[in-house]
């Protein structure tokens, strides 16, 4: 990578460092927008599931921890807010206050992926596994294991998005501790404060769908 | 850097997150309020999505800054939604009218997961071609282990 203006990571192929930083975030927007159309298909799964099978998804939720699932959204919800602030703190070059941000998105989305580890392990432990794995005897209504295949689809491609996440964002925290970013260029840790609000977004409408069904 | 007309950097105030962040949070409250202590059948999935919907909004003109970017980015994400709406909508058009034409008739896969044991997919989709039309692929689902035995789930008029 050769950095034609230190301060703003200048590409020699944009005009200035405000169209570079325009072009990144339209390509973050585009891949955004791929990742929606993605879950949107499971979605779409989760509708006609449910629409088939409205009784079994109730008796199946019931096996859903309400209070677990509520906690992972406000940890969620938290961890977008000290997203944002990080951003804040780097557009006002306080980098200290940037990093510690990051370092308390991070510990949160770990957070999140702990409660969603007993969540699981509870299922795992009673069978309720997707597909032809599902051995649990206790839902009463036709073909419950489709609600937990769906179940697992959903929350495990969202939490593979959140170990992502945790990836991308320790990245820029050793990158803010080497000074590489400032409040003439910090793309990196927008272009991942869109990507990690977008996990809360579909968090958002996870939760309600798979722990409130009535 | 700030002298480039459209890209201003946006730096909102403190409060803003904050405030944004508070109302998310008691969005949360009443959704788990609302689906824990009512049952108003239907209706509660209408405000829970409406209450989704209103949290995701927020998120994406605040901390998304859709609110104050360029226009680009908001048309793009609008257009994203709008696809998948599309697709919500024709398919559950689908599904759940498909009835009206034909006379559908649907079996449990089986009780439990046994149903996928000795069932290789490929076969049971190669058997169900022959018994109707192309339709019945669609739902392989209702195929039983034995497909002699259920072999007329999907009746065409």
């Amino acid at each position: 990578m050769s950095n034609h203006s230190p301060s703003t990571n200048l590409q020699s192929h944009f005009a200035d460092a405000a169209q570079q930083a325009d072009a990144a975030k339209l390509g973050m927007w585009l891949f955004l927008v791929t990742e929606i159309l993605l879950f949107g298909g499971l979605f779409v799964a989760y509708a006609i599931y449910r629409a088939w099978y409205p009784e079994m998804f109730f008796n199946a939720h019931e096996y859903l921890d309400i209070t677990l699932g509520a906690t992972n959204t406000v940890v969620l919800i938290t961890s977008s807010v000290t997203m944002a602030l990080a951003i804040r703190s780097i557009q006002l070059d306080k980098k200290k206050q940037c990093m510690n941000y990051l370092i308390i998105t991070v510990v949160l989305a770990c957070v999140f992926l702990v409660i969603k580890y007993f969540e699981y392990e509870h299922k795992f432990h009673l069978g309720q596994l997707p597909g032809k794995f599902y051995t649990f005897e206790g839902i009463e209504g036709t073909n419950p294991h489709i609600f937990f295949s769906i179940y697992f689809a959903m929350t495990g491609l969202h939490g593979f998005h959140v170990i992502g996440g945790i990836g991308f964002i320790t990245w820029l925290i050793t990158r803010v501790k080497r000074n590489a970013f400032s409040s003439a260029y910090y793309t990196p840790v927008e272009m991942a404060g869109l990507y990690w609000h977008l996990v809360d977004l579909i968090w958002i409408f996870l939760f309600p769908l798979l722990y409130l069904i009535s | 850097m700030s002298d480039s007309k459209n890209n201003t950097i946006h730096i909102l105030p403190l409060s803003l997150y904050l405030s944004i962040g508070s109302i998310l949070l008691v969005l949360t409250a009443i959704t788990v309020w609302v689906g824990v202590s009512f049952d108003f059948g239907p209706i509660n999935l209408i405000v829970a999505m409406l209450i989704a919907a209103t949290k995701a909004t927020l998120v994406a003109l605040y901390f998304m800054h859709l609110k104050y970017d360029s226009k680009v980015y908001l048309s793009l994400f609008i257009g994203g939604i709008l696809f998948l709406a599309i697709f919500i909508v024709f398919t559950m058009l689908d599904t759940m009218r498909r009835q009206d034409i034909y006379e559908i008739k649907g079996t449990p896969l089986n009780n439990m997961a046994e149903m996928y044991q000795g069932l290789s997919t490929v076969d049971s989709i190669s058997d169900s071609t022959d018994v109707s039309t192309d339709v019945s692929t669609i739902f392989t689902d209702t195929i039983q282990t034995d497909t002699t035995q259920q072999s007329s789930d999907i009746k065409i008029d």
